[in-house]
């Protein structure tokens, strides 16, 4: 037994190692995993309990986000809108937003957590950022202003464009047409130029 | 005797005789025929230079000055969530210097504290699991080139010609030599359950960035990167540790790192939905379009760099790259897509990296219209934008990899355009 671990020691260090597990890092604790893992999920996995009103989420987008996205989330400046631009999407300048555009609630509960919080030095609790969030739905018409947001009737809520999403169809589209033999000469009778670009003022 | 004397005593003396051979020199300019760059003794020659460390980390050439990433301000809300272009038209080779890599960040660039830097994965595995950036140094890594490509980069385009200049209509792209540990040696480590098919990368930044992948891309090449060509990552590039997603979409080359979670279907993400999804004409949205299509621009000539030297011999250079695969192939016009030549490919031809053409050409004078058009290793032939248009329409944003034009005026001036 001696002997074949001194074997292994010897072979050890040429073999490469990734097949078995090597023992490197350690265990992560609840608590430790509790407090990154912050992603929600469509079917609702990873929300926090909690709730909160059209009202109160009122109140906390003035305070907290209005700023940058305006009184009723139509977006300041560059800023992007929050709300608006239902049935834009097949217009020559469509309007993306939340009601018009994300597939799923649970976005907007994960980016607002994530993304719109700390970083621009707000701490909100998980009852505030349902209320922010049924606030962003009354501002797209999706929800009266008596609706409480929970845990509970989360993925109940389902916005317009959930449908308009597809899988990347390019290898069944795009990639027979782009597979082809390329022409090599005379491969128009003329060229016009179309555009030419003005000057951005860089 | 004196006359030596007088050579060596005082600087005021050295001095006052330079003068009076620049002045003899000048008097008798008609008589020394030749450049005053040879005739004339130039500082770097008559002076010793600089001692040595005398720039402890090295800097470019005080003459290329010129040569930065540059921001183009009204493309985004402000400068926590902005871009910042590599100014392809000053480079040559492959390898982007790493100080000239075009920066993309949603919340600012994170100073991550390599001590207190720690990556988590948990989720459907069998050990969840806490490593420090030491513990990542103990598994076996390895060196690769990738290109990084935003989805976004040549997305102003869409609609028409509006960028003018190869740094802003193709700069959101850098190649690099990572070096990093197979993202799935920590999978391993950690046990992926049989339900395990996704996995959530997330940043440690102010916009924890994050990222859905599916499960047989982080087995197959993705990387843990701390390095980049040879050093330390940037700050602005995720320091100290990023992951690299080979041929795919910028974004999912989620920065700074700190989770790795795994789960039984895609997350839906903003940066997965709201962003990064290309919007069709008939108002339906393609998503998880990953891979990044075979691409390539000519990078010299190009508006911000003309040509200066007239008619003659002349060389043309581009990239091109692939996410499917490599690039065996370009093909460059003159004439705006009459007629076709092969490019000069150079350097090896890797896997998911930008590879160097060049043509090389006797310039007639005349106005020309120049394009470069990418074949990749699938046989897949970059296609014009009008091609893309008529498939997608022009609201998608991002994903343009259609065919840049150029046009070369008699005086040397490179515009941007687009041609029938
Ligand atoms: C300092 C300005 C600022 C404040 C304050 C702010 N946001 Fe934002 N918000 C932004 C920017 C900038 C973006 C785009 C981020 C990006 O693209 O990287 C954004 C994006 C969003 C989005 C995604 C929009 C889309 O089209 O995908 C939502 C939702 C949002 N913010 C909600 C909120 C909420 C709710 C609050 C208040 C709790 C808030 N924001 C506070 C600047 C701000």
């Amino acid at each position: 037994m001696l002997k074949l671990l001194s074997i292994l020691v010897i072979l050890t260090p040429s073999m490469p190692l990734a097949a078995e597990p090597m023992g490197l890092g350690r265990v992560a604790m609840p608590d430790e995993i509790a407090a990154w893992d912050i992603d929600v999920r469509p079917d609702g996995l990873g929300l926090p309990a909690g709730s909160g009103s059209v009202a109160f989420g009122e109140e906390v987008f003035v305070e907290n986000c209005a700023a940058c996205h305006g009184d009723f989330a139509e977006g300041v400046g560059r800023y992007p809108a929050l709300a608006g631009g239902i049935g834009t999407l097949t217009d020559v300048r469509p309007t993306r937003t939340v009601g018009s555009f994300y597939p799923y609630l649970s976005t907007v509960w994960d980016f607002i957590n994530r993304a719109m919080t700390v970083g621009y030095g707000t701490e909100l609790s998980d009852d505030e950022i349902y209320a922010v969030t049924a606030y962003v739905l009354y501002s797209n018409d999706l929800v009266g202003d008596d609706f409480v947001l929970s845990r509970e009737n989360f993925t109940s809520i389902r916005l317009p464009n959930e449908g308009g999403f597809y899988m990347d169809n390019r290898a069944q589209v795009e990639l027979p047409r782009f597979r082809h033999l390329a022409c090599m000469s005379e491969c128009k009778s003329s060229v016009e130029i179309t555009m030419t670009v003005k000057n951005t003022g860089e | 005797m004196t006359e030596k004397t007088d050579h060596k005593t005082t600087r005021r003396g050295f001095l006052a005789s330079g003068i009076a051979v620049g002045g003899a020199v000048a008097s008798g300019r008609a008589a020394v025929a030749g450049e005053a760059e040879i005739t004339e003794m130039q500082p770097w020659r008559r002076n010793l230079g600089d001692p040595v460390n005398n720039a402890p980390y090295g800097t470019p050439s005080q003459f290329e000055a010129d040569v930065l990433r540059r921001p183009v301000a009204w493309l985004t809300p402000d400068a926590t969530t902005a871009v910042s272009f590599t100014p392809l038209h000053a480079l040559d080779g492959t390898i982007t210097p790493n100080g000239l890599c075009f920066e993309r960040h949603h919340g600012g660039v994170a100073q991550v504290d390599p001590e207190k830097y720690r990556l988590m994965i948990n989720g459907l595995v069998d050990r969840p699991l806490i490593f420090t950036l030491q513990d990542l140094l103990r598994f076996p890594r390895e060196n690769r080139t990738y290109f990084l490509e935003c989805a976004a980069n040549s997305g102003m385009e869409w609609r028409g010609v509006q960028m003018d200049g190869v740094q802003f209509t193709h700069g959101m792209i850098h190649n690099v030599e990572y070096t990093g540990v197979p993202l799935r040696y920590l999978l391993e480590e950690a046990g992926v359950q049989t339900a395990g098919k996704w996995l959530l990368a997330e940043g440690g930044d102010a916009s924890g960035m994050s990222r859905s992948i599916p499960m047989e891309k982080a087995l197959e090449d993705c990387l843990i990167a701390f390095k980049m060509n040879g050093e330390a990552l940037r700050a602005e590039q995720g320091y100290p540790v990023r992951l690299v997603v080979p041929g795919w979409e910028g974004n999912m080359w989620v920065k700074w790192l700190r989770r790795l979670e795994v789960g039984d279907m895609p997350w839906h993400h903003r940066e997965e939905t709201s962003k990064y999804s290309d919007l069709m004409a008939d108002g339906r949205t393609r998503r998880f379009t990953w891979e990044m299509d075979a691409k390539s621009v000519i990078t010299t000539p190009s508006p911000q760099a003309p040509v200066l030297h007239g008619k003659g011999p002349m060389v043309l250079s581009g990239l091109a790259w692939s996410g499917r695969g490599s690039i065996p192939r370009v093909d460059v016009t003159l004439d705006g897509g009459i007629n076709w030549h092969q490019a000069r490919m150079d350097g090896p031809e890797l896997d998911k990296s930008l590879r160097r053409f060049y043509y090389d050409f006797n310039w007639d004078g005349t106005a020309l219209l120049l394009q470069s058009r990418a074949h990749d290793s699938t046989g897949y032939v970059q296609p014009t934008k009008d091609a893309l248009r008529s498939l997608r329409g022009v609201n998608s944003n991002y994903h343009n990899n259609g065919i840049q034009t150029w046009h070369l005026g008699k005086d040397g001036r490179v515009r941007n355009v687009e041609v029938t």
